[in-house]
């Protein structure tokens, strides 16, 4: 009962990890260039938000497959990932990574462009400026994005079966074992699990709004002075 | 604004810690660990057949994935490590075998069970026959006969005992025998045909009849070892276990048949 909570629990959270970064890398790259094939690029993106996490998870399940180059490859490494929790850490990250994508992405196209000018007319690196100017302003979006791919990965279910398999105690997550205990009529067991679900998905989704609404009047009130202020 | 992303930080730096911490820890070192697919419909009586073996064999760990029949054998063909595969179906492990992935020679029947037919509690005193179907049911639940195989053997006893033409019209398909067993427990669903062993779990309907011999093809578990096993020995020795008139009593508490073990 308490296994597929921590196992849930710590796969979506580094999956989220995961997400962050290469999310947050890739909105940038695609909200400030244009590049050839960046409506292709971008489209791609997306898809794991539009298929069946079923479909997903066949296809992640022939790539990293011994069959399959890349699980070839990883197999000569000595890295066997099919079965194992890495698998359900990969399931939930590339399931949840369009969310983190397409906020951060609109958080980066939102803010004024003319601030990052103004710093790189001073003198600051690239560097500084994302993490001193555009950060900051793209953080409310940011984070929603964050919060949006963590519970998405804690609700993650076909593609990790297919990859990750449901193996009680190593890779059984909550939505796995709810379904373990339906398809074999143990209610009671599933109800707990339902329960613990929702209350944590609930938590996050609630504690979020309130922050944002919190955080956005904010922002409307002291847009520019705020930047001002800690950036002198 | 600082803090938030100090926050975030910190949190990414424990989890890379709690990575560190957990991945080399997971595997006991002395233990063999039996890799075991099987059909998630035999999850009970396998769990009570693991603490049995737990007490038999304390090295061996034996540890299950369980899930669909089609889904554990693409699995299997796409060389998720597997020692002992357990299908509820015949034709999955079929594939398997045409394709040169289990050890032929280790391949065996080891359950069988019954189509039983159920009925919600308002009608349990119409419906008595599978020939009450024909004018006395409003709708029946089969699962998908292209997918599920309790439907295929479901509309096959339907067909043999000549009242499918009846009523194919009023026959509500589903995703599997749960779903079956959920629609008449329910009430939404007047019958339904499901096996014996998933009958246990019914609280409102009841089992009325049972399907015939010979009204379907056999029902059959099939199991048999996964050539890439790199565990032969241990796994052939579970295999002999769960064919002991032990695992047969187990078996049967769970309204199976052994097909193995009666001596």
């Amino acid at each position: 009962m308490l296994d597929p909570i921590f196992l849930s629990l710590k796969v979506s959270l580094i999956a989220s990890c995961f997400v962050f970064v290469v999310g947050l890398a890739t909105a940038r790259i695609t909200a400030r260039n244009v590049f050839a094939g960046k409506d292709v690029v971008e489209s791609l993106f997306m898809l794991p938000m539009v298929l069946p996490p079923t479909v997903l998870g066949y296809g992640l399940l022939v790539l990293i497959g011994k069959r399959s180059a890349l699980g070839g490859l990883l197999m000569d490494m000595g890295i066997q990932l099919i079965f194992t929790w890495w698998a359900a850490v990969l399931a939930s990250a590339v399931v949840a990574f369009p969310l983190m994508y397409q906020s951060a992405k609109a958080a980066f196209t939102s803010i004024d462009l003319s601030l990052e000018h103004a710093a790189r007319t001073l003198g600051s690196g690239e560097f500084r400026i994302f993490f001193h100017i555009t950060l900051p302003l793209a953080w409310p979006g940011i984070l929603a994005g964050l919060i949006l791919s963590f519970a998405r990965a804690l609700g993650e279910f076909g593609a990790t079966l297919m990859v990750a398999g449901n193996i009680p105690g190593k890779t059984q997550t909550i939505p796995l074992a709810i379904y373990s205990a339906v398809e074999t009529g143990d209610n009671e067991i599933a109800q707990k699990l339902v329960l613990v679900i929702t209350l944590v998905s609930f938590l996050t989704v609630f504690w979020l709004n309130r922050w944002l609404r919190k955080k956005v009047t904010v922002w409307k009130k002291g847009d520019e002075t705020r930047v001002a202020v800690s950036h002198p | 604004m600082k803090n938030t992303v100090r926050l975030l930080l910190a949190i990414c730096t424990v989890c890379t810690m709690l990575l560190g911490a957990l991945t080399p820890g997971a595997v006991a070192a002395d233990k063999t660990t039996i890799q075991i697919s099987a059909a998630i419909s035999l999850k009970d009586a396998l769990t009570k057949l693991t603490e049995m073996y737990a007490k038999k064999e304390p090295k061996v760990k034996l540890q299950f994935n369980l899930g669909a029949s089609g889904l554990l054998q693409k699995q299997i063909e796409e060389g998720a490590p597997t020692d002992l595969f357990t299908s509820a179906g015949k034709k999955q492990m079929d594939d398997l075998a045409a394709k040169g992935l289990i050890v032929p020679d280790t391949r065996v029947d080891l359950l069988g069970n019954e189509l039983v037919l159920i009925v919600t509690k308002e009608k349990k005193d119409t419906i008595k026959t599978f020939a009450d179907l024909a004018d006395k049911a409003q709708s029946i639940s089969i699962g998908q006969p292209e997918t599920v195989p309790a439907g295929k053997y479901g509309k096959e006893t339907l067909v043999s005992l000549k009242v499918w033409d009846k009523v194919e019209k009023r026959i509500v398909y589903a995703k599997d025998v749960r779903q079956v067993l959920t629609y008449v427990d329910s009430g939404n669903v007047d019958a339904g045909l499901i096996y014996r062993s998933d009958a246990v779990a019914l609280q409102g309907a009841i089992v009325a009849a049972t399907a015939p011999k010979g009204s379907h093809s056999p029902i059959v578990y099939p199991m048999a070892m996964v050539k890439s096993s790199k565990n032969q020995e241990a796994t052939r020795k579970f295999m002999a276990f769960l064919q002991t008139s032990d695992a047969a009593k187990v078996f049967a508490q769970y309204r199976f048949i052994a097909l193995k073990g009666k001596h």
